[in-house]
């Protein structure tokens, strides 16, 4: 086999990278070993790829590992804090909610009320003894005629009612309710009053 | 010539590789360091081949490596970790090149960025001097063939980096890239042949009488 000098251009590259079948090789070879100027090609571009494939010719920037290591590091502490963020942010909520709950019973010394729409009065002497019935929401002045389940109807203080959640009669109680309170009630605006003791509010 | 060897070559060390990947998917996250320490450096080489610049090959580094954390999920077990790696770090170079391009008033077209139709003439030289490997101890040399290699296009200069300063096999180098293994062999050809072209005027020019580790003057 011969082959002409454009060839051997053409070869030069996968014969430096021995990709070249064996006849192809020993063809260049025998080109190169009578062609000046085949020659300096071959050896050029072998020198090339020597020089450049030596380590000193990319030196990675000093301290290129350990920067890299070090925005790994912060990234991976950024994805934990995001997720221990997110979890703080819940049990913020979870917090805040929880103490405006407790705030709304516990500050003023009454828990919840047992009625969503109920509310409940300051003005209410807490020794004043009132009636309250178990499975009730609201609490009366004895004999009160708005009072249900009268057949499991028990005493307490207006102090130990609120205690239990209980909110005041709007109808028995309706002079110790604050004015607001009252003037809705007055209105016929039970909504806030309105529970099944009290249909006749709505 | 520091003949770098393909990191992991030996099958063991390729079973461990997988091994470590199926640990940072289980949340051992610390593992990943080890992962990619024997990468580190194509990661940047990868980079600076497009970017040409090392703040910027740095923190392009950075951050492919970085979108392999967060992706490592998504690596499939018959690609090689190491050529994921680098395709990563490669995209990342394009884009960032597409974007600083589209940001210049009036694009630079390079005609070489293209790839050249035809056979390459590679030019006759009177006389060359060949550049031993121990010239490379002096930072003016280095920087005389890293001036070469960056007037190159970057079709040749991303090719011949991975393939020749990278150690990467063919089929490697076209995968990373994103192009035939035909397409690596032309490129690769040419980035050659024209960094001989760019080299030996300067050898047996100017830059001879520097070079005082000349030796042996060759007929071009």
């Amino acid at each position: 086999m011969v082959v002409s000098c454009e060839e051997v251009w053409r070869e030069v590259s996968n014969y430096l990278d021995a990709e070249v079948e064996p006849g192809l090789r020993a063809a260049i070879e025998a080109h190169v070993r009578g062609c000046k100027r085949c020659t300096a090609v071959v050896d050029g571009t072998r020198n090339v790829v020597r020089l450049y494939g030596d380590e000193r010719m990319l030196e990675v920037p000093l301290g290129f590992s350990r920067r890299l290591h070090q925005r790994l590091e912060s990234d991976m502490a950024g994805s934990r804090r995001s997720f221990f963020g997110w979890m703080v942010a819940v049990a913020a909520t979870v917090l805040v909610a929880g103490g405006f709950e407790v705030a709304r019973s516990s500050v003023f010394g009454r828990p919840g009320l047992r009625s969503e729409h109920a509310r409940a009065s300051d003005h209410i002497p807490p020794d004043m003894m009132v009636v309250v019935a178990d499975n009730g929401k609201t609490f009366h002045v004895a004999g009160c005629p708005f009072i249900h389940g009268k057949n499991k109807l028990r005493t307490i203080s207006a102090h130990e009612a609120e205690q239990h959640g209980y909110a005041p009669c709007v109808r028995c109680m309706k002079k110790y309710l604050d004015t607001s309170a009252r003037s809705l009630a007055d209105e016929g605006d039970g909504s806030e009053f309105a529970d099944s003791e009290n249909p006749g509010l709505r | 010539m520091p003949v770098q060897a393909s990191p992991l070559e030996n099958p063991a060390q390729q079973l461990e590789e997988q091994r470590r990947i199926q640990r940072i998917r289980d949340g051992e996250h610390e593992v990943f360091y080890q992962l990619i320490r024997p990468y580190e450096r194509r990661v940047y080489a990868a980079a600076f081949a497009i970017l040409r610049h090392e703040a910027d090959a740095e923190d392009c580094a950075q951050e492919a490596v970085l979108k392999a954390f967060k992706h490592i999920r998504q690596f499939r077990a018959e690609a090689r970790f190491s050529t994921w790696l680098i395709q990563i770090a490669v995209n990342e170079a394009r884009m960032r090149r597409r974007k600083e391009r589209a940001e210049l008033v009036e694009p630079i077209e390079k005609d070489y960025d293209r790839d050249q139709e035809g056979a390459y003439t590679p030019r006759e030289f009177a006389d060359w001097r060949e550049i031993p490997s121990e010239a490379l101890e002096r930072k003016e040399v280095r920087e005389k063939l890293g001036e070469a290699l960056g007037s190159l296009g970057q079709i040749y200069r991303e090719v011949f980096v991975l393939r020749d300063m990278e150690q990467l096999s063919i089929e490697e180098t076209s995968k990373a890239l994103g192009i035939s293994t035909a397409a690596v062999k032309t490129r690769l050809l040419r980035a050659r042949l024209m960094l001989r072209d760019l080299l030996a005027p300067g050898l047996s020019g100017p830059w001879s009488i520097q070079l005082s580790f000349a030796k042996g003057t060759k007929s071009w």
